[in-house]
């Protein structure tokens, strides 16, 4: 709409509105009053044998954009599926604030409390349209009566076709997602993971398969979005959480080798040895 | 482009309730025609006929849990049985003291095990309301204890398919007892009358054939309301992904314990609609090759398309008789065969075809 927004700029990202997921959902139980969003205290993982994950301490501030990185097996995707309710661990405590307790909970109430997760690969519904997928990550009754008889009214469904133009998905609304390629289908699943408006988002290698414009465009996205969401990205490519500017968090065999800027990171020799050793980092 | 989508399918819709009540008339106004008329349609048909709408209904149930909810059941055939059984329980009640023995409590076979009262089991089935509401309950509360414990154990896929047909099984056996009280290896037969009309009479098959129509169209129609609405479109995301659906807060397990039990009491209401017609109902129906034939006629019709399981159900079981009849050996392979075939050609059906002709035609 603006001039200086342009035309090839995604309108995800106009500064001129004021987006409604902008705005964070209020969750009855929660309590954030401390600053801290999530914490995982002393968590230890064993999978017949392999210790995924030892004794690992890890923090997100609330509204905090945080990276996640480290070698393959260093145990992101564990830590991920922790935090969601897919992995229950042998030890150690994960709150979401300061009552919630994640230990406690299954996947799908997980889910209602306010945490959202974006899987490596885009898992849509592909058999469902591009609008009943973002209709069914709305967020709103998961309750199975109301669920039935949930209809959609004139407000909601402009609000499902602003987040269909805004993933610039308009003209496939009523198509198949199956039907979508790669990218779409990445954007497709930002779109419902907005639609669901979590509170901490996980977000497992948004950048994979993205070309160098969506990239940018997702690290315009998720920066606006943190502030009011707490963000948890796992990403392998540098270049995307160099350009993140976030704090970075790095895993090494299950627990946390070192945390600091991107700066810091580079500089610690440890890091350098276990992880980034053979790269060269000073780009 | 939604109002286009949301109108086709509104018209398969439709079309299905036009075909099906213009068959209903249609036959019905046949069967009055005098005898010597070509287009005559005789009581045997009538009869036939009603018990393959019977099936309909009990395929429509299989195709609400297999086709749009991914739970392959190969046990259905036992909601569909323990139906019956309700029913037939009536019906042996109805007999009242025109039995063999001529005892007005007990029937007879309870006579013949020397029996002197009526297990407590049986109380309450001369009455038609309790029988009607039992005849929903008993297969809905099996369906929903079972479910509760598979559900939530996150049992699915191959082992859930065994565990149904170990149920159906289980209940065969306890079923051929004559210690169950309900007539062991003979069944419940011999039914005189329901609700004072004489089951033998032409007038009152043809009321059971035009019964078990409105009740296929008024099961068509509930599922289609339940496909339709948001609930439907949750449990095709949980057909094709399960763990996905819960990432995004639904409880995959309330879902499929309600559809699996809805599902339940509408194969128990086919079976109630079942025994009237055929005049017998025996522990032979809980036998686990039922419940698979079922999953053959769904999947031969087309699984994930209502029509498509009435049309399998139908077409399937016409064939059936017809074969039977005709090479009496040969029936089962020709099912198998018919089987494969689908399998391989026809991955979605009979209405797959129709699907892909409508496409095939349209320029899209």
């Amino acid at each position: 709409m603006s001039q200086s927004s342009g035309t090839q700029q995604n309108p995800l990202i106009r500064r001129d509105r004021v987006f409604e997921f902008l705005i964070p959902r209020q969750v009855d139980d929660l309590d954030l009053s401390h600053g801290t969003a999530l914490y995982l205290e002393d968590i230890s993982v064993n999978f017949d044998g392999f210790q995924a994950i030892s004794g690992l301490n890890f923090y997100v501030n609330k509204g905090e954009l945080r990276c996640l990185i480290g070698p393959n097996g260093a145990g992101k995707t564990t830590l991920m599926d922790i935090v969601t309710g897919k992995t229950r661990p042998d030890t150690g405590s994960a709150w979401f604030g300061q009552r919630i307790n994640l230990l406690r909970m299954d996947e799908a109430e997980i889910a209602q409390v306010g945490i959202g997760r974006k899987f490596q690969k885009p898992s849509v519904f592909e058999n469902l349209s591009v609008f009943d997928n973002l209709e069914l990550s709305m967020a709103g009754t998961r309750n199975l009566w109301k669920t039935f008889r949930a209809k959609i009214d004139g407000q909601t469904l402009s609000r499902l076709e602003s987040m269909a133009e805004t993933i610039n998905l308009i003209d496939h609304l009523h198509s198949p997602a199956g039907m979508l390629s790669h990218g779409q289908k990445q954007w497709l699943e930002i779109g419902m993971l907005i639609m669901q408006n979590p509170l901490l988002l996980l977000v497992d290698e948004p950048a994979a398969g993205m070309t160098h414009q969506e990239m940018d465009q997702t690290v315009e996205l998720l920066t606006a979005l943190a502030g009011d969401h707490a963000i948890v990205v796992v990403e392998h490519d540098m270049d995307f959480v160099r350009a993140l500017n976030a704090p970075v968090t790095v895993l090494h065999q299950g627990s946390v080798l070192a945390e600091g800027s991107m700066a810091e990171i580079q500089a610690n020799p440890d890091v350098m040895r276990v992880y980034l050793g053979t790269e060269d980092v000073s780009c | 482009m939604s109002i286009q989508r949301t109108h086709q399918s509104r018209t398969s819709t439709l079309l299905f309730v036009i075909v099906l009540m213009a068959t209903l008339i249609g036959v019905t106004v046949c069967n009055q025609l005098p005898e010597s008329h070509p287009l005559h349609v005789g009581n045997y048909m009538i009869t036939l006929l009603g018990k393959y709408l019977t099936y309909a209904i009990l395929a429509v149930s299989v195709d609400l849990v297999w086709g749009y909810l991914g739970i392959l059941s190969l046990g259905h055939a036992a909601f569909f049985a323990l139906g019956g059984y309700a029913m037939g329980m009536h019906l042996m009640r109805q007999i009242g003291d025109r039995g063999v023995y001529g005892n007005p409590d007990l029937p007879d076979f309870m006579v013949f095990l020397n029996w002197t009262e009526l297990p407590w089991y049986w109380l309450g089935f001369d009455n038609f309301a309790f029988t009607a509401l039992m005849i929903l309950l008993v297969p809905g509360l099996l369906a929903f204890v079972f479910g509760w414990f598979a559900f939530r154990s996150r049992v699915n896929g191959v082992y859930l398919s065994i565990i149904t047909q170990a149920l159906t099984y289980a209940l065969m056996l306890a079923f051929f007892r004559n210690e169950m009280g309900l007539g062991g290896n003979n069944g419940l037969t011999d039914f005189r009358e329901l609700l004072g009309f004489d089951l033998r009479s032409d007038e009152v098959r043809l009321g059971l054939f035009l019964a078990s129509g409105i009740a296929l169209l008024f099961v068509y129609l509930l599922c289609n309301v339940i496909l339709r609405s948001r609930l439907g479109k949750v449990s095709i995301a949980i057909r094709d992904a399960e763990d996905r659906t819960r990432f995004i807060g639904y409880r995959v397990e309330h879902v499929k314990l309600a559809l699996f039990t809805l599902s339940a009491m509408i194969a128990g209401l086919a079976g109630a609609l079942y025994v009237p017609q055929v005049g017998i109902i025996n522990p032979g129906e809980f036998s686990p090759l039922n419940s698979i034939e079922v999953v053959v006629w769904v999947a031969i019709g087309g699984r994930g398309t209502l029509y498509g399981a009435v049309l399998g159900a139908i077409g399937v079981n016409y064939a059936k008789t017809w074969f039977t009849g005709a090479y009496p050996e040969a029936w089962l392979f020709a099912l198998g065969l018919l089987f494969v075939l689908v399998t391989l050609v026809l991955p979605k059906g009979v209405a797959g075809l129709f699907k892909r002709a409508k496409t095939g035609t349209s320029p899209s």
